[in-house]
């Protein structure tokens, strides 16, 4: 546990993913099996055994602590696990015993019946020190939280076995990554060049998705139109349904399962193909705003109540299986063809085809990308006709077009330190728009000025800071950033009762004074449906 | 237990009147009627005894200053001119009378020269403790308990997940990381007075002898100590040197410069804040620190416990810090506790980092 508690804490503070990935590589190059597989799993979200509720080890802790010296002190830290790690009482008698390795720990919560796992656990924390209680507190409560993605932790892996295999991609361990289980003896093995490449397996994994570039002004000018199809690209997120064996699956673009929040869409998938679409919410065949599928997303599950009022739908896009024929080395057009003969075969409910758009010249298409304004289209997708189906994001074959941005003037309100090599810069912008005489915030932004606009940004908000808030600064209402964004949607999380869709700074305004920034009623406008 | 301990039981008797009675929080300060004195008085006054010199306690400008020659040393060298009008020295251990009481200073082990004020009158005695903290430090004398009958504390990490971890193994930490990452500075923030002093010995106690660089806040400190006979070994200044020489140095700084326009000079570092703080990863996290040391000046929850016991007060005065979880603690162990609403002092290891380099540890 030690070794894996160090990792945790080394994780938590390590601002840069490259450092992540050194310290990931690190790991898998020094724990043995099988406590490296179980750490993977841990990362990746993998594990599962009986889990303890929050509720439970707030318990168990006001056993050992004055129940009001708790309280106050997870009013103070905020985290509960991070509480108990540090104010769970060191029993000198107990420092001789042994802390329990990590595999220890997985082996003994896959084996625990209800009712004793928090038996297993206050013992385990009367041996541990603060950070191995850390460690296993975030286990066991079934959310690291840490800043690593399933996808991160692969590309850690790829990195990794590049040293004995220097063909591996991260793309080659997502292949095999679902016919796998932890501790994944045998995925170590491979990239370690002591066994062979596992198999695929026949089960519902993930293949690694088809990805695009955003087209360029420059791009345009070169490409054949005729080389290309177009169709519209959706806005919702990207999943892959994998149907095989009995087995059924949805994967988000980075292969983490959602099956579990769209049980709508799984129920339907009664057929035996891997297929790739967007995700949506929609009723009766009409798009719903993004906000209504986020709504439904980063849930582990889902109530009636959801799934009633906000139905999940796909549109699908391709075909990858279709039965076990793999179709991902046809051309574009072929899969097309294949895709559409097997919609008309199988008839599959909550789902449809997303329609090709004909063209036969690059100004007819500008002028239906600027026309489309309505729900859930967020640009075009161009994709070579005679393209494979690649893993990753392979130039040429597949372009992105997003729908001109909007854009609106903003004012800034507060500023907060960046992270890693941005940490001396102040580098993300909350900013806001007139609504009578106040300054109503209406988004945040981190992007879209140059290394140089930075520091002059940095500089400015020192100037102009009225007052400060730990990392964040007030300033004076002072400078305007036009901001651009893909749509605004009415949203209830935020004052100003809207939300931006990747929100980004377009222009610093330095010529610009204040009050003549946009007003609430402007963006209110942009709002669509 | 002393005589002055049994005294104070009723509170009532009018020959012995109840510390309360003698004792008073006014704007200034806390103020000792029957000695016509303040304790780390926050505005100018006539008479201030004053317990260490972080600038929260230590302020410039009133007439008569007693503190321990250390103390005084360490006002000289921040404050200079403005330091005040008159400074008298009492060395620890030594007693003087001020009007109608009897003042003594004894270590309190928290930066060079820090002292606890013994305060005995009309029978009871009361001690105010400043800052304190009960472990090793070579750069200052140790916390002394002293029993008596108001013990005044600060509860700056009255909370029990503060517990300091050994300090050895924290400067571990800092030295394997840069075992870890050879190529890169390692910039550490730390208070001009005390933290910086300590964490160097430290790290020489475990064997670091390479130069240490300084930004130049720290220098004059540093100087000082050094002068009063604490051995820091070789430290040269960080802020003239070339980029290339600061390549796996290790480089002390305010902790406001670590992650702050100052820290680009330096070579991809390494950002390190020593601070009691760091316990809490959300805090060290907020704060864009990578590599927290959990290295602090104060007592501990631990420590404050055990220091209520070793002086044995029937009742304590919490000022400064988490003050209701340890009012919380003495009144479960029978001890009367209060907190005294003292305002102007924000412990040095606060969040309130100053920007401006130079302005040392307080806000």
């Amino acid at each position: 546990m030690n070794r894996f508690a160090a990792l945790i804490d080394a994780l938590v503070f390590m601002p840069s993913r490259n450092g992540k990935i050194r310290l990931l590589v690190e790991h898998f190059a020094t724990a043995p099996d099988p406590e490296r597989g179980w750490a993977l799993a841990a990362l990746t979200g993998a594990l599962s055994f009986r889990e303890a509720k929050p509720a439970a080890i707030r318990e168990l802790a006001a056993t050992r602590v004055d129940p009001q010296l708790l309280a106050l002190s997870y009013d103070y830290v905020g985290d509960l696990a991070e509480t108990v790690a540090l104010i769970w009482p060191e029993r000198p008698e107990r420092a001789n015993s042994l802390p329990p390795s990590l595999d220890e720990v997985v082996e003994g919560l896959r084996a625990a019946r209800r009712g004793q796992v928090i038996g297993l656990v206050e013992g385990w924390l009367d041996t541990l020190d603060s950070s191995g209680r850390f460690a296993l507190l975030k286990l066991i409560t079934g959310a690291l939280r840490i800043g690593v993605s399933a996808r991160l932790a692969k590309t850690a892996l790829a990195e990794w076995g590049r040293a004995a295999r220097p063909e591996v991609s991260v793309d080659d361990v997502e292949e095999v990554w679902h016919g796998l289980t932890a501790p994944y003896r045998e995925l170590f093995a491979w990239l370690e060049g002591r066994a062979e490449q596992p198999a695929t397996g026949s089960g519902a994994g993930f293949r690694p998705m088809m990805l695009s570039h955003p087209l360029e002004e420059e791009d345009r000018a070169v490409l054949d139109p005729a080389a290309y199809a177009a169709e519209w690209k959706w806005d919702g997120i990207r999943v892959q349904m994998v149907a095989r064996g009995g087995e059924r699956r949805l994967y988000s673009r980075t292969g983490d399962d959602v099956s579990g929040a769209f049980p709508d869409i799984v129920d339907h998938m009664s057929f035996d193909a891997v297929l790739d679409g967007e995700l949506l919410v929609a009723r009766d065949g009409v798009v719903a705003p993004f906000n209504d599928l986020q709504q439904r997303l980063n849930r582990k599950t889902v109530t009636a109540q959801m799934l009633r009022d906000g139905p999940a739908w796909v549109r699908l896009y391709d075909i990858l299986f279709d039965g076990e024929e793999d179709l991902r080395g046809l051309s574009f057009v072929e899969r097309r063809a294949r895709l559409e003969r097997w919609f008309e075969a199988v008839q599959p409910r909550r789902m449809d085809l997303s329609p090709m758009v004909p063209f036969t010249a690059w100004d007819e298409l500008v002028a239906l990308r600027e026309g489309a304004r309505e729900n859930g289209i967020e640009g075009l997708m161009l994709k070579r006709r005679d393209s494979a189906y690649l893993a990753g994001r392979p130039k040429g074959p597949w372009f992105k077009w997003k729908r001109g941005a909007l854009t609106l003037d903003t004012v800034m309100m507060y500023a907060q330190r960046g992270h890693g090599k941005r940490s001396s810069y102040y580098s993300d912008y909350t900013f806001g728009v007139w609504r009578g005489e106040e300054l109503v915030p209406v988004g945040k932004a981190y992007s879209g000025f140059t290394d140089a606009e930075l520091i002059e940004l940095d500089r400015w908000v020192r100037n102009h800071t009225t007052r400060r808030y730990g990392p964040v600064r007030e300033v004076e209402a002072g400078l305007v950033l036009e901001v651009a964004f893909d749509s605004v949607h009415p949203s209830t999380r935020h004052k100003s009762g809207l939300a931006m869709r990747f929100p980004r700074i377009h222009r610093i305004r330095w010529d610009k004074p204040a009050p003549e920034a946009d007003r609430l009623e402007t963006l209110a406008a942009m709002v669509v449906g | 237990m002393s005589a002055a301990h049994q005294s104070n039981q009723g509170g009532s008797n009018p020959d012995r009147p109840h510390p309360d009675k003698w004792i008073k929080v006014l704007p200034e300060g806390l103020y000792v009627e029957p000695g016509g004195f303040y304790i780390d008085p926050v505005r100018p006054v006539e008479r201030a005894v004053v317990t260490h010199g972080h600038s929260d306690h230590a302020r410039p400008g009133n007439r008569h200053v007693l503190a321990t020659p250390g103390t005084l040393a360490v006002m000289r060298q921040r404050m200079g001119e403005g330091v005040g009008g008159s400074l008298q020295a009492l060395e620890y251990g030594e007693s003087l009378r001020i009007g109608d009481v009897a003042v003594r200073l004894v270590p309190a082990g928290h930066v060079l020269g820090s002292a606890q004020v013994v305060l005995e009158h009309a029978g009871s005695r009361v001690v105010v403790s400043g800052d304190y903290k009960r472990r090793l430090d070579r750069t200052c004398t140790p916390f002394e308990p002293v029993p008596c009958d108001v013990f005044v504390t600060e509860a700056t990490f009255g909370l029990p997940v503060f517990r300091h971890p050994p300090d050895l193994g924290e400067v571990g930490k800092l030295l394997h990381s840069m075992a870890l990452f050879p190529e890169r500075s390692h910039a550490v923030g730390v208070y001009a007075l005390g933290k910086c002093q300590r964490l160097i010995t430290l790290l020489r106690a475990a064997g670091y002898d390479r130069p240490i660089w300084l930004h130049g806040a720290l220098e004059p400190l540093c100087r000082l100590y050094s002068s009063l006979g604490v051995e820091l070994g070789e430290l040269r200044p960080a802020t003239v040197a070339a980029k290339e020489d600061l390549k796996g140095a290790l480089v002390l700084a305010p902790p406001a410069a670590v992650a702050d326009r100052w820290a680009r000079r330096l070579a991809d570092p390494v950002v390190a804040v020593a601070s009691g703080w760091m316990r809490v990863r959300q805090r060290a996290r907020q704060r864009g620190v990578e590599l927290p040391l959990v290295i602090s000046d104060h007592a501990d929850w631990d420590e404050l416990c055990q220091t209520l016991e070793d002086v044995g007060a029937p009742e304590v005065w919490v000022t400064h810090g988490r003050e209701e979880a340890l009012v919380h603690y003495a009144t479960s162990r029978g001890i009367r506790a209060r907190a005294l609403a003292l305002i102007g002092f924000e412990d040095e290891d606060s969040e309130g980092i100053p920007e401006k380099a130079g302005e040392g540890e307080a806000s």
